[in-house]
């Protein structure tokens, strides 16, 4: 506010002042040094903008863009048209007649490439017998303009030759020169042509639903789970005593560790048929047979909840440590005098005191929750009911191939945190004064 | 519940409770150190904790001894605390046992300290839940963190034929001496690890350096200097944080198929350092807003401009917040995982976690996995336990992603 009111122009000021001498105006509008503040800000600002821009916007505009384009795995190799030369007719001697050869194709077998043109230099010592009539020698430059490749498009041109003295001396091979060609394909990514198929495919059944529901679950139980877990071990830490810190530190190691390192030993360890905890279940009685747990409905989901809770109950137990230990200890005492008991004191003087980062973190931790993707790709690969939205972006795009599905899912996705961030800003920046 | 609050149901109950809480740790522990067919007794071990909750809220000192000897005795009969396989000797049971009964007794006793038979007050009732609540909690929460680290280390030991004979062996035969170690040196041998190692130190450090170079700057502007938008770009770098990173994997990699740039560190190095500029940025501002201006406006009124300002006056200041934004941005490029594997493909080129990656697969052993995991995770692990001060201190800084 201070900020603004000196620029807010001429404030209506006493009036016997302004009959007595002319009033000092404040300046108007920004002056050199605040000119020059902001000028250095945008100049520091700039490589970050410059980067997120590069980086995260423009994605971010190319997903939009993508979504509704009919874009294959395999359409991201352009095609091209492709030659091949070689010498037949296996000449030996000068004066032997051969066959300069030109085999050529078209890389993609649906779509056309239009205006190729193949370019050579022919090699010196030829004799160049009947040309192709599309052909034009130009001294040894010869340029053949083959017009339209359509899909799957081969043609071979063949040019008689007769060896002179020049090429035999060469050693008979043709030189390392390969014949250029060149041809303009239509791109899809970058054509006129848009489909709402992707977003058709993607909502079309009840795949889609399911996918959303699987995601639902996994973020609401992962996000309390962790944040539960998070407060029980805040709650243990919460004193000191000798050893704590090796605790923490041990504790910790859950979230500092590779997630890639962490899921394939959650892999291993709960492995049907030789994983320890299967061996440890049977030993002690509590099933016969070995549980397929990252294989079967609905445990795998609960599996990889409870990864999520095991991973991330760190981060939680850190925050809500760290404000716990900022809240003054004489309200406890004065509770105790007062007689209130130990789950009185937590939950009447506690609570309310951590009410505040316990819900900022629920809302960071189950956006980010909701945008996981490495712990269920490597966990079950989005199988046995464990699919979410996130794991669909890439099953869409790399294991069906359809980059656009991909896409399409990518922005459901980005709508679903628009939705959030709303939320979190509208809530957050009361809490924590963002 | 006011039945509850009497001394000689409360120490029993508790005693149960933590009785079977002991007799399933007991039994975890003895199998995996041992290989061996332990389980909890769950009416032996009720029995025995009942009995000891009872006789430490009447003689707390006798539980401990008391425990020990009769877990141990109790082990040699049908009612044993922890259940012995057919093929263990006498030994183990009784140690099990006297284990189990003294991790049982002295707990108990502590915790039913102050509580006495007749009737409690809820203060001293309450505190005991607590106690148990507390001894519980150590003992589950280091259960689930050291048992995956342990399990991965441990497999790595191995080979192929002793995984599949008993899975729940996890002792170290230390007599094959330096061929413990056989698939970390097939590992650095064969499958190159050394050089993904190097390779995932090096983007790891650039991508620190990139991102502080990029963060720092942002963050003063952001921090210090007045400039219209200041609020804008403070809320857009929290948004940023946010977008999921799969959603910007995909244009990335098509962007780098048509630019040539899959398959090359350059293009890793390029864009790590993107997806934690945010996070550095939005930690630092933090800290540098909570340095005195006034030290900042000294050095301006001596004749200093802005960037020698920052250079001179505000870096040395924020070393403790650099160290701990430089070890989270450390720690997220060595985790990175998706990145590394959709846009490198070629072997040569692999950072640690697109190694171990390329490592799951049906033809190589097991053992192999968890010693290229071990690998990835020991250097990170140590380096968080040598500067756990920063560590802490920057992931509560204004950091929740992860």
């Amino acid at each position: 506010m201070t900020a603004q009111t000196p620029r807010s122009g001429s404030a209506p000021l006493g009036q016997s002042a302004e009959t007595s001498r002319p009033a000092p105006t404040p300046p108007k509008g920004r002056n050199p040094l605040e000119r020059r503040e902001a000028r250095l800000a945008w100049g520091l600002l700039l490589p970050t903008v410059t980067a997120v821009t590069l980086v995260v916007v423009l994605p971010l505009l190319a997903i939009f863009w993508i979504s509704v384009k009919p874009v294959g795995l395999a359409d991201l190799r352009p095609p091209v048209p492709v030659v091949s030369e070689d010498l037949r007719g296996r000449p030996e001697a000068v004066g032997d007649a051969a066959t300069l050869r030109y085999r050529l194709r078209n890389s993609s077998q649906d779509q056309v490439i239009s205006g190729v043109l193949l370019t050579d230099t022919l090699p010196k010592g030829l004799e160049i017998g009947d040309l192709d009539p599309r052909c034009v020698l130009d001294g040894r430059e010869m340029t053949c303009d083959l017009g339209d490749f359509e899909g799957g498009y081969r043609e071979t041109i063949e040019i008689p030759v007769i060896i002179g003295q020049a090429f035999a001396d060469a050693g008979m091979e043709l030189p390392d020169s390969p014949p250029g060609l060149t041809g303009r394909a239509s791109n899809v990514l970058t054509s006129g042509s848009f489909t709402f198929e992707n977003f058709a495919r993607i909502f079309d059944g009840a795949e889609f639903w399911g996918v959303l529901w699987v995601t639902l679950v996994y973020t609401v139980f992962g996000t309390i789970g962790a944040l539960l877990f998070g407060l029980f071990a805040a709650l243990l830490l919460d004193k000191s005593f000798r050893g704590q810190g090796v605790l923490r530190g041990l504790y910790l190691f859950p979230y500092v560790a590779p997630v890639i390192a962490v899921a394939f030993t959650w892999i291993i360890l709960f492995d049907p048929f030789s994983g320890s905890a299967n061996a440890l279940l049977i030993q002690m009685g509590v099933t016969d047979e070995a549980i397929n747990f990252f294989g079967q409905r609905p445990l795998a989901l609960i599996m990889v909840i409870l990864f999520e809770v095991w991973r991330y109950f760190p981060l939680s137990f850190l925050f809500i440590l760290a404000r716990m230990q900022s809240i003054d200890t004489d309200m406890y005492e004065a509770a105790d005098m007062d007689g209130a008991s130990p789950f009185q004191q937590f939950w009447y003087l506690s609570m309310p005191q951590l009410l505040g980062i316990l819900s900022v973190l629920f809302l960071l931790r189950f956006i980010w929750t909701f945008n996981k993707f490495d712990d269920i790709f490597l966990l079950t690969g989005g199988n046995a009911g464990t699919r979410t939205l996130t794991v669909n972006v890439y099953e869409q795009a790399f294991a069906v191939s359809n980059i656009g599905a991909g896409a399409a899912v990518a922005v459901v996705i980005f709508a679903c945190l628009l939705v959030f961030s709303f939320l979190f800003f509208r809530f957050i920046s009361q809490e924590e004064g963002l | 519940m006011s039945i509850f609050r009497h001394g000689y149901v409360a120490g029993p109950i508790l005693g149960l409770l933590w009785a079977l809480v002991i007799a399933t740790a007991t039994a975890v522990v003895f199998s995996f150190a041992t290989g061996g067919a332990f389980r909890p007794g769950g009416i032996g071990a009720g029995l025995l904790g009942a009995g000891l909750g009872a006789l430490a809220v009447l003689w707390p000192r006798l539980a401990g001894p008391v425990g020990l000897g009769l877990g141990a005795l109790m082990s040699l009969t049908p009612l044993a605390p922890v259940v012995t396989g057919p093929d263990i000797a006498a030994t183990p049971a009784l140690l099990a046992g006297g284990v189990m009964g003294a991790a049982t007794g002295w707990p108990i006793a502590a915790m039913m300290a102050g509580c006495h038979s007749g009737a409690l007050t809820r203060h001293e009732f309450e505190a005991s839940v607590i106690r148990f609540l507390t001894g519980f909690g150590y003992i589950f929460f280091t259960a689930i963190v050291a048992i995956p680290f342990y399990v991965m280390v441990m497999t790595s030991l191995k080979n192929q034929s002793e995984l599949i004979q008993n899975p729940l062996d996890f002792s170290i035969d230390l007599s094959k001496g330096w061929d413990l170690f056989r698939s970390y040196s097939e590992l650095f041998g064969q499958f190159n690890f050394g050089s993904y190692l190097w390779t995932s130190f090096l983007v790891s450090v650039l991508t620190v350096f990139i991102t502080l170079l990029f963060a720092v700057p942002g963050a003063y502007a952001v921090a210090r200097l007045r400039f219209a938008g200041r609020a804008a770009i403070s809320r857009s770098i929290l948004l940023i944080y946010m977008v999921p990173m799969i959603v910007l994997a995909l244009p990335i990699y098509i962007a780098f198929s048509m630019l040539g740039l899959r398959n090359s560190i350059f293009g890793i190095v390029m864009i790590y350092p993107v997806t934690t500029i945010p996070v550095a940025l939005y930690m630092l501002q933090g800290y540098f807003r909570g340095l005195p201006a006034e030290i900042e406006e000294a050095g301006l009124m001596d004749g200093l401009s802005r960037l020698k300002v920052i250079w001179q006056i505000t870096l040395p200041l924020s070393m403790p917040a650099l160290a701990s934004v430089s070890l989270y941005v450390f720690m997220i490029a060595w985790n990175e995982f998706l990145l590394a594997f959709m846009l490198l493909d070629d072997p040569s080129k692999f950072t640690l976690t697109r190694g171990i990656a390329a490592l799951n697969s049906s033809e190589i052993p097991r053992q192999h996995l968890m010693a290229g995991s071990v690998i990835a995770t020991v250097p990170i692990m140590a380096l968080f336990l040598g500067l756990e001060r920063f560590m802490t201190k920057g992931l509560t800084a204004g950091s929740v992603k992860g």
